[in-house]
């Protein structure tokens, strides 16, 4: 029973919703919007496992002094900051949660994802090498493409951005098409193997 | 010179940082403003796709960023909101991101205030809800079943603008900004290819080229890449002969610094390629 009932409820389940898409009357659209709401009420209760989980995880290595645990009191002191103030004074403009959130969350954001610029330089600088005549058409591609992204590219030669959208709309739109099409049929095939009970990797066995 | 081109490909990445710190901070200090001609590129099409809506639309904008990538994707919600506004077009706002709300409120209020537009007759934002694409899904056979009240927990019925609107089928176009997933993908499967409402969005420099294939099918009317797409969209709002008072350039102003930065990059790369093949070289691996 511990595989048959889970198995029945991803048949029933995902049959609604096949159902759903190519007959939008009833019964199927009231029970595939039953099933979207139960699917973004699940999805909310996540996001409170995945706070519990989130304190626990950091208790627990500030219990045991695991490695770089002297961090996780940071964890823990924002996350309740965040949490208190958000539910004293609510989250309206002018309160203190929003003050914590446009002063420290928003430039705390920003400047770790600003790192990247950094990181791409040092890599680039190190492994983009013209070392066969594949690596030199992606680097002349790189080049136009980062060109084209600026103005100074339009400054040196009015035709790189044009350059740049041919390189964009044409070889990369052929690949991107290409992985879509195949992680597309991946997703279709997996999601069928899942209906019909043929993958049950997802009850955590490993047949 | 051979333990020149040594030292070069020996280069320490703190210098590397250093030098792009620098062709940041030195143009953004000197406030250089680059002129940023547009193209025939994927943001004049979006541009001219909400130009030619009538007022009086309704337009769906969901923020689907938090502040990581609110440097690249904030200019272009500012842009898109002065020309929605200026054109009369009614805007209700989402996120499909927990700090998209946030960021989209402070977008809407501060350009919608610029421009005298008041919130809930002109503009309002529901707020942010989780699910994803099964949301959008859920947006299609009603609104307020997902979003009974906004972000401020002001309900559906007291909203005056709202009662225009029971499913995503009343909009006239939907916009994402996105940062990821959840975003466009999920906006162009479930908003546009089920219901049909058409899709543009801006996203990050680095997830644009993945977008480009629906360009081309049609499934997305217009894109802002990155920073450059921000740009691109100010400088077409603020070229258009209405643009008395439009706000902004912040995007444009960041033109300078990229500019510099790329050039930096790329002189990086050609150093370490010429280090690579004097070495080759060297050691007799070039014939």
């Amino acid at each position: 029973m511990r595989i048959v009932i889970p198995l029945a409820i991803t048949f029933v389940a995902g049959m609604i919703m096949v159902l759903n898409f190519f007959v939008p009357h009833e019964p199927f659209k009231l029970l595939g919007d039953n099933l979207q709401e139960w699917y973004m009420i699940v999805a909310s209760a996540a996001i409170f496992l995945g706070a519990m989980n989130l304190l626990h995880v950091h208790f627990r290595k500030i219990r045991l002094k695991l490695k770089n645990w002297k961090y996780s009191p940071v964890t823990i002191i924002g996350f309740l900051m965040m949490l208190v103030t958000g539910i004293i004074y609510g989250v309206v403009e002018g309160m203190p949660f929003d003050y914590l959130f446009q002063s420290a969350v928003v430039p705390m954001g920003a400047t770790m994802f600003s790192l990247l610029a950094f990181f791409v330089a040092s890599a680039a600088f190190r492994a983009f090498r013209a070392s066969n005549w594949r690596a030199t058409l992606l680097l002349t591609s790189a080049f136009i493409v980062m060109l084209g992204q600026v103005p100074i590219g339009a400054m040196i030669w009015d035709k790189i951005p044009l350059a740049k959208v041919w390189l964009m709309s044409v070889p990369n739109t052929a690949g991107q098409r290409a992985v879509m099409i195949g992680a597309a049929m991946g997703v279709v095939a997996t999601s069928l193997r899942m209906i019909f009970g043929i993958e049950r990797s997802y009850l955590g066995g490993t047949d | 010179m051979a333990g020149m081109i040594e030292k070069m490909g020996n280069l320490d990445r703190r210098i590397i940082f250093i030098l792009i710190a620098l062709s940041v901070i030195i143009p953004l200090a000197l406030g250089l403003i680059f002129p940023n001609p547009v193209g025939a590129e994927p943001s004049r099409a979006l541009f001219d796709y909400v130009e030619a809506l009538p007022a009086g639309s309704s337009v769906l904008l969901s923020f689907d960023y938090d502040p990581s990538t609110m440097p690249e994707l904030q200019p272009m919600a500012m842009a898109m909101l002065q020309h929605l506004f200026r054109n009369d077009v009614k805007v209700v706002g989402m996120a499909l991101w927990p700090m998209g709300a946030s960021l989209g409120q402070d977008a809407m209020s501060s350009v919608g205030d610029s421009l005298g537009k008041v919130q809930y007759e002109d503009w309002c934002m529901l707020g942010y809800k989780t699910g994803g694409g099964v949301m959008i899904v859920r947006l299609g056979s009603g609104i307020q079943a997902v979003f009974p009240t906004d972000k401020d927990n002001v309900p559906w019925s007291e909203i005056p603008m709202l009662a225009a609107y029971s499913t995503l089928q009343d909009f006239d176009m939907v916009l994402s900004l996105s940062a990821g997933d959840p975003g466009i993908p999920a906006w162009i499967m479930m908003a546009g290819d089920r219901f049909g409402v058409p899709i543009g969005g801006g996203c990050t420099a680095v997830s644009a080229p993945q977008f480009y294939p629906y360009l081309g099918t049609g499934q997305l009317v217009g894109l802002l890449g990155g920073l450059k797409g921000a740009a691109d969209y100010e400088t077409l709002v603020r070229e258009h002969p209405d643009a008395v008072g439009a706000e902004g350039g912040r995007a444009v102003a960041g033109m300078a610094p990229q500019s510099v930065a790329h050039l930096v990059i790329m002189l990086l790369i050609v150093m370490g390629n010429v280090a690579y093949f004097a070495e080759k070289k060297r050691k007799g691996g070039v014939k």
